[in-house]
């Protein structure tokens, strides 16, 4: 088997194991992981921005919120339909995208660091002052109406927790495979090399400036997915999901995981998730685990999980 | 050779740094096919000119033109594009991919316009560019791993495989065993058979055994022009140059 | 109150933000300038100031002068030794590469924070101004320890002007700033001037909370709005620049006061924020600071 099958083989096991859990794990279980995979989609996302192309974005959770309030807005608002509202989070965070990106790619290191940082806040400051239309913190709650799903004309409910479970691996899966090959393209492959060496590329004859604007707005469209994902599957959208805390959380999960892995946020959503629902059993200072956490992790573990395991064992993992 | 039309011209090309006039009002012309090397002592702005003519720094005033064609607003990936390659006096290679991967993002990148991603002639051309330079039994290899001296080849091959008209190397020759430099002055004569050479080197045996015409600069300016011969015996390039260095 | 007067009391508010945001953010200012780095712990170590200065106080009875003394000198030293020891554990560690600074410096935000909620709780307390005087102006009065306030923070800034720009330890510093590895050449342990510059930044933090604490009280999210203004402050200034920062906090203190008095809190905030991503995009070496060396 050539290094490009295997890897294939490894994913399609992953989706397969994902969808036997299903019939495995008990309710609370699964409910855990249909969040978890739908937020590792938004690690994925942020993989390819920051792990893949090297941008380091604090400002990532307002291209979730994007989709999150894309669809949430206009399901409960004007009574948007599934579809229609899950494509208005994606055109939403792809638009935002598209303003941020060419204004912020104009810095780089520290600098892009704080824009997008400044902008995301801005963005959050944004769900208080419209508070009208938001709710605010408070959030909106969707009604039952409008999380009904017709699919080949069948009808579905997304609060049933199998269909919810499924429409999250489906996600997952989808976004998985495009970004395996996206990764493995002479896209990803011009992508990884400007993270490398900017001006290099550039001397090559590569615009890096539009290389690194696709790559923005590809990982925030995927993040807009996952933001949406979230607001229908789950029937709520707050701006606790614009938060600073929503940028740092991605970050986390991919350091954890794996930067510039495929399979690493996904691991490292899981990992963290449940070490934060664990501790929260006997403490209420999660906190202080995300804290520690970023630390030890970029003092002694800076490759994460499937980083890790890269290095060590598996050299042909993408 | 140097009747033919310019490749590549420069008209009053300055840059200033603060108060420094790093390249002052420079009218450089190269001609199509012909091998040119640039010297002059340290800090005469050599570096500066190229990083103007590949467009890595803006000009502060001045024109920069290619076959007649006005790119001084070009950024530089494009100029790329339209034939200018430039090779890295540091070696700026990508350590962790392959001699072979290293290359093909240098060959990859035309047919990304063309839409026609065939990774078969992207291979080939990377393959021609490796084995042009004689490296082609490392291809395989980590680039990282490979000694000083290949690593300076794997940067031409890079260079090669853009199949620029015009190829500019900054001081190629600089840290290579006198083996390797004799290796290089056969690889480079073989280049200069097909493509427009500039050369910026300290070397004076590298400059003489390559170059048909020499550029002197000193403090920002072209101090002298001429043939291997008319430098030797050109009194000003003694005293500014040649002599410091004896 | 006629409008006028209204305006005086919002100067004199926007001032008295402005001193308190100066020393603030000359701290960021001073870190990122010698060492290259974004604390982004600098607000929790403000709030730690404003805490350490509640619990210090509470230790002793009688006037609240002695409390308050107390207070502005124990916790700048607590904080500065905290900074100190989170310098030594991590950032050092961590050859202070700018990105991983910012992560690392995420993570300590976070352990901070949730640890002054863990101990100190989610109530906010006050601690007694050291005199309670009321300066009686023509049409309202005036809190004389506010006044105190501005005087207190342009004696500071003097002061680390001084000593940043007269003494042999600024001197070290501007070296160290200006190119660290000469500066080791020349022998001056350029990791021990990081280790301090860090403390003293988190201790002018720390003090800025104390001058503030007896007019807003101490909470454990009390971090979070002036960080976000001392970077306004520091990027607005130009980062890195002394003068800049000066300047640039009193024209943010100035208007935060004003726009706030007239205008819905959010709305200011929000536009403050796109305004300073916008100066970084467009003028990365700040609106006063001069083009990048």
């Amino acid at each position: 088997m050539t290094p490009g099958t295997k890897a294939l083989w490894v994913h399609l096991c992953l989706v397969v194991l994902l969808f036997a859990l299903n019939f495995l794990l008990p309710e609370y279980h699964r409910g855990i992981l249909s969040r978890v995979m739908v937020l590792s989609v938004f690690a994925m996302g942020y993989n390819l921005a920051f792990g893949y192309a090297g941008m380091l974005s604090l400002g990532h959770a307002m291209f979730f919120a994007a989709g999150l309030y894309g669809a949430g807005l206009t399901a409960y608002h004007l009574g948007w339909s599934v579809w229609p509202a899950f494509g208005a989070g994606f055109a939403a965070g792809t638009i935002l995208a598209v303003i941020a990106g060419i204004l912020a790619l104009r810095t780089k290191g520290v600098a892009f660091m704080i824009v997008t940082l400044m902008f995301a806040q801005t963005f959050y400051l944004a769900t208080l002052y419209f508070t009208t239309y938001t709710r605010g913190e408070e959030g909106l709650v969707l009604p039952q109406s409008a999380r009904a799903l017709s699919l080949f004309g069948i009808s579905f409910s997304l609060t049933d927790p199998t269909v919810r479970y499924m429409l999250a691996l489906v996600l997952l899966a989808l976004v998985l495979f495009a970004l395996l090959l996206l990764v493995r393209s002479s896209f990803g492959r011009a992508l990884v090399a400007i993270r490398e060496n900017e001006e290099r590329m550039r001397m090559l004859g590569y615009d890096v400036f539009a290389n690194k604007l696709s790559a923005l707005i590809v990982s925030a469209a995927v993040c807009a997915s996952a933001g949406a994902a979230y607001a229908l599957l789950f029937g709520y959208a707050g701006s606790g999901f614009a938060s600073i805390q929503y940028s740092i959380l991605p970050l986390l999960w991919v350091l954890l995981g794996g930067a510039a892995t495929t399979l690493g946020p996904i691991f490292g959503t899981l990992f963290m998730f449940y070490a934060v629902d664990i501790t929260s059993s006997y403490t209420d200072a999660y906190m202080v685990v995300v804290g520690l956490a970023l630390i030890l992790l970029i003092l002694y573990f800076p490759k994460g999980i499937a980083g890790a395991i890269r290095e060590r064992w598996l050299p042909w993992l993408p | 050779m140097a009747a033919l039309r310019p490749l590549l011209a420069t008209e009053r090309l300055s840059r200033s740094f603060g108060g420094l006039k790093a390249v002052d009002n420079v009218d450089f012309c190269l001609a199509e096919g012909e091998t040119r090397a640039l010297i002059g002592p340290n800090g005469a702005g050599k570096t500066t000119l190229v990083s103007l003519i590949c467009g890595r720094m803006p000009a502060s005033t001045g024109r920069v033109l290619l076959e007649g064609r006005d790119i001084s607003r070009l950024p530089a990936h494009k100029r790329v594009r339209q034939g200018i390659a430039y090779t890295f006096q540091i070696t700026s290679i990508f350590a962790n991919l392959s001699v072979l991967d290293n290359v093909a993002l240098a060959a990859q990148r035309q047919f990304l316009d063309e839409r026609s991603s065939s990774r078969g002639r992207v291979e080939q051309i990377s393959l021609d560019a490796l084995a042009q330079v004689g490296l082609a039994p490392y291809a395989l290899q980590r680039a990282g791993s490979l000694s000083y001296g290949h690593q300076r080849l794997v940067e031409v091959a890079m260079g090669l495989a853009l199949r620029p008209r015009l190829l500019i190397l900054d001081e190629p020759t600089q840290g290579l065993s006198d083996g390797e430099i004799e290796t290089f002055i056969a690889l480079i004569r073989a280049v200069g058979e097909f493509t427009t050479v500039l050369l910026i080197e300290h070397n004076m045996d590298v400059v003489m055994a390559l170059a048909e015409r020499i550029t002197v600069m000193d403090q920002g300016r072209v101090l002298a022009e001429g043939t291997r011969d008319e430098i030797r015996a050109n009194p000003a390039v003694q005293r500014a140059y040649l002599g410091s260095v004896r | 109150m006629a409008f006028g007067p209204y305006l005086l009391l919002a100067s004199l508010e926007g001032l008295v933000t402005a001193a308190v945001l100066a020393l603030m953010a000359l701290g960021l200012s001073l870190v990122f300038g010698v060492m290259r780095v974004v604390n982004v712990a600098h607000g929790e170590f403000y709030m730690l100031g404003a805490v350490i200065a509640w619990w210090s106080a509470s230790l002793i009875s009688g006037h609240p002068a002695l409390g308050f003394l107390l207070a502005l000198v124990v916790s700048p030293l607590i904080v500065a030794a905290i900074a100190l020891l989170s310098d030594r554990l991590v950032l050092r560690r961590l050859n202070y590469e700018p990105q991983a600074t910012i992560v690392a410096t995420i993570g300590l935000l976070y352990i901070i924070q949730q640890l002054a909620l863990t101990f100190y709780g989610p109530d906010a307390r006050p601690v007694q101004a050291p005199f309670d005087m009321r300066l009686a102006l023509p049409w309202f009065g005036y809190s004389a320890y506010k006044l105190a306030i501005i005087a207190a923070s342009i004696f500071l800034i003097i002061a680390t002007w001084i000593g940043l720009t007269r003494t042999k330890a600024g001197l070290v510093m501007r070296a160290t700033q200006s190119d660290p590895d000469t500066a080791q050449a020349f022998g001056i342990p350029v990791d021990r001037v990081y280790a301090v510059v860090f403390a003293l930044g988190a201790g002018m933090a720390a003090l800025a909370a104390v001058l503030i604490v007896p007019i807003q009280q101490a909470h454990y999210l009390m971090g979070q709005d002036p960080l976000l203004l001392s970077f306004v402050v520091v990027i607005i200034g130009g980062l890195g620049s002394l003068r800049g920062t000066v300047v640039a906090a009193l024209f943010i203190g100035l208007s935060d006061g004003i726009i706030s008095m007239f205008f819905s809190p959010t709305l200011a905030k929000m536009l403050a924020t796109l305004l300073v991503a916008l100066v970084l995009v467009f003028r990365p070496q700040g609106l006063f600071g001069t083009a990048a060396r």
